[in-house]
Formats: C-alpha cells, structure tokens, sequence
C-alpha cells in the first residue's frame, strides 16, 4: 500500500516537473519525485539506497539545478507556436504509444503476479559485493568522476568561453 | 514489503521513464532537458532495484550506486555545457544551439 501511494506520488510530481514553465517549481516538484522514489526503494528493502537517493539526488543534485538557475535568467519559455504542435500532428503517435504501453502493461501481469525477494537486502551485503565483486566498477566510477569534474571546470571557467571548437561561430 | 508485486515495480519505472522521455521530447528550455534525463536516469536505476529486490541479491543496489555516479557526472558537464551555452546564445533554447557549426 505504501509503495502504491509512493508511485502515484512520483508519477503526479514527474508530470508536473515536465509541465512546469517556471524552472523553480519544476525543481520543487523534481525534489518530490526523488523523494517519492526514495520511500519506493525503502518498501522495496533497499534503505541504504533510499538514503543516498535523498543525500544525492534530492542533495546534490537539485542544489546544482538550483545554482544554474540563479545564474540564469528564467523567462517563462514561450509556446512554442508550429505547423508540429497542432493536436492533428502529435493525437496519432500519442494514441499509438499508449497502445504499446497498454501492451507493456498487459505483458506483464499476463502471468501471475512474482513476490519480490524474501526479505530487505541489507547494507552491508551491498558493501561487501561493491567493495569485493565490483572493486573494479568502483574505481572506473571514481575515474568517470574525476574527469567530469575536470571537464566541469573546464567548460565553467570563463577565460575559455571562446576558446571551445563547438563554440566558434560562422561556417568553418 | 513482499505484498508488492514485480511487475507493479517495472510498470512504475515504465512510466516514470516514458514521462521523462516526454519532457526530454516536448521542452525547449536546457535545463529542463537535462531534468529529464535525470528522470529517466532514476527510473532505469528503479528498474535495477526492483530486480536487485525480486531476487533478494545486492547486484541491483549495486548497479544504482554505478548508475547514481554515471548521473552525478553527466548533470555536472551537462550543466557547465547549459551555463556556455547560455554564455553564448544568451538563451537557454535549444533550438538556438541548432545553428551551431560544430
């Protein structure tokens, strides 16, 4: 019942987050989805991930949305006003993409409902399988993050703004 | 926490993706693309836990931390690429990206 009420909250909060045109009540709503999604990891039995679900993503990450959106300006986005927005050009894709989830859907409760594992998995059972079996996949992590954050503060830092290849103006 | 069935898990992470999938299609604004991508990033790390879960192995919880470090790097380039390019078109369109001559 809790994770029911949990999904429905995630999936209310994401469609807002998309239909939102201020940026600041998109992130307000980004912020409960991923908190939606972290009670949903928790009834699942995964409380450490439920942690770092909150720590990073409802953390760290909105915090960066948040600075971006200090540092620019947020004009509401204009409609965008086109020969694709009409209902005629988009109603046809839409209704077939709802049939295949419709088909998605009726795929998986086809057979008989599957129970989730026996019990919570607990913490220290994912650290000893991150730090014995993925040793190798935890190092390549911290690599990848060590180079976003160079690649980061290179693309941040103002003297080069110009100086990028993607960058330069005009045709080549 | 067994009364929830598999499948209602996959069928959240579905349409958890398939919203995020529409954000990334529909807007305009960059920081809402790169939103969205968050989105679909934490649906997909949904779908490994509800694996991880059905299982009752750690693997799934596992592969989220990977996926967890993946979506940290990629909003933190993802961002500083948003902030030069509204340096330079001073726009947060992506449709004035377009006339990029990459």
């Amino acid at each position: 019942m809790m994770f029911y009420a949990a999904a429905a909250v995630a999936v209310i909060a994401t469609a807002l987050v998309v239909t939102r045109s201020n940026a600041v009540h998109a992130l307000l709503y980004l912020v409960v989805s991923f908190l939606a999604v972290a009670v949903m990891f928790f009834t699942l039995g995964a409380p450490l991930l439920a942690a770092l679900e909150i720590v990073i993503y409802a953390g760290a990450v909105v915090v960066l949305f948040v600075f971006v959106v200090m540092m620019v300006d947020l004009r509401p986005e204009r409609p965008r006003r086109s020969a694709w927005t009409i209902p005629r050009a988009w109603a046809g894709p839409a209704a077939l993409s709802l049939i295949l989830l419709g088909e998605f859907l009726a795929a998986l409760t086809a057979r008989a409902a599957r129970r989730l594992g026996p019990g919570p998995v607990p913490p220290k059972a994912v650290g000893l399988s991150l730090f014995g079996t993925y040793l190798l996949g935890v190092e390549l992590a911290a690599m990848l993050l060590l180079a976003a954050v160079v690649g980061a503060f290179h693309l941040g830092s103002r003297r080069q703004a110009s100086h990028h290849r993607f960058f330069e103006e005009g045709p080549r | 926490m067994s009364a929830v069935p598999f499948e209602a898990v996959l069928a959240a992470a579905a349409i958890l993706f398939a919203l995020g999938l529409v954000g990334l299609l529909v807007r305009r604004n960059l920081l809402f693309v790169l939103m969205s991508l968050e989105i679909m990033v934490n649906a997909a790390g949904l779908a490994f836990v509800a694996a991880g879960a059905r299982w009752g192995q750690p693997e799934g919880q596992v592969i989220f931390l990977f996926v967890l470090a993946v979506a940290a790097a990629e909003v933190s380039v993802g961002l500083a690429l948003v902030l030069q390019v509204r340096r330079h078109f001073k726009t947060l369109d992506s449709d004035a990206a377009g006339t990029m001559k990459g």
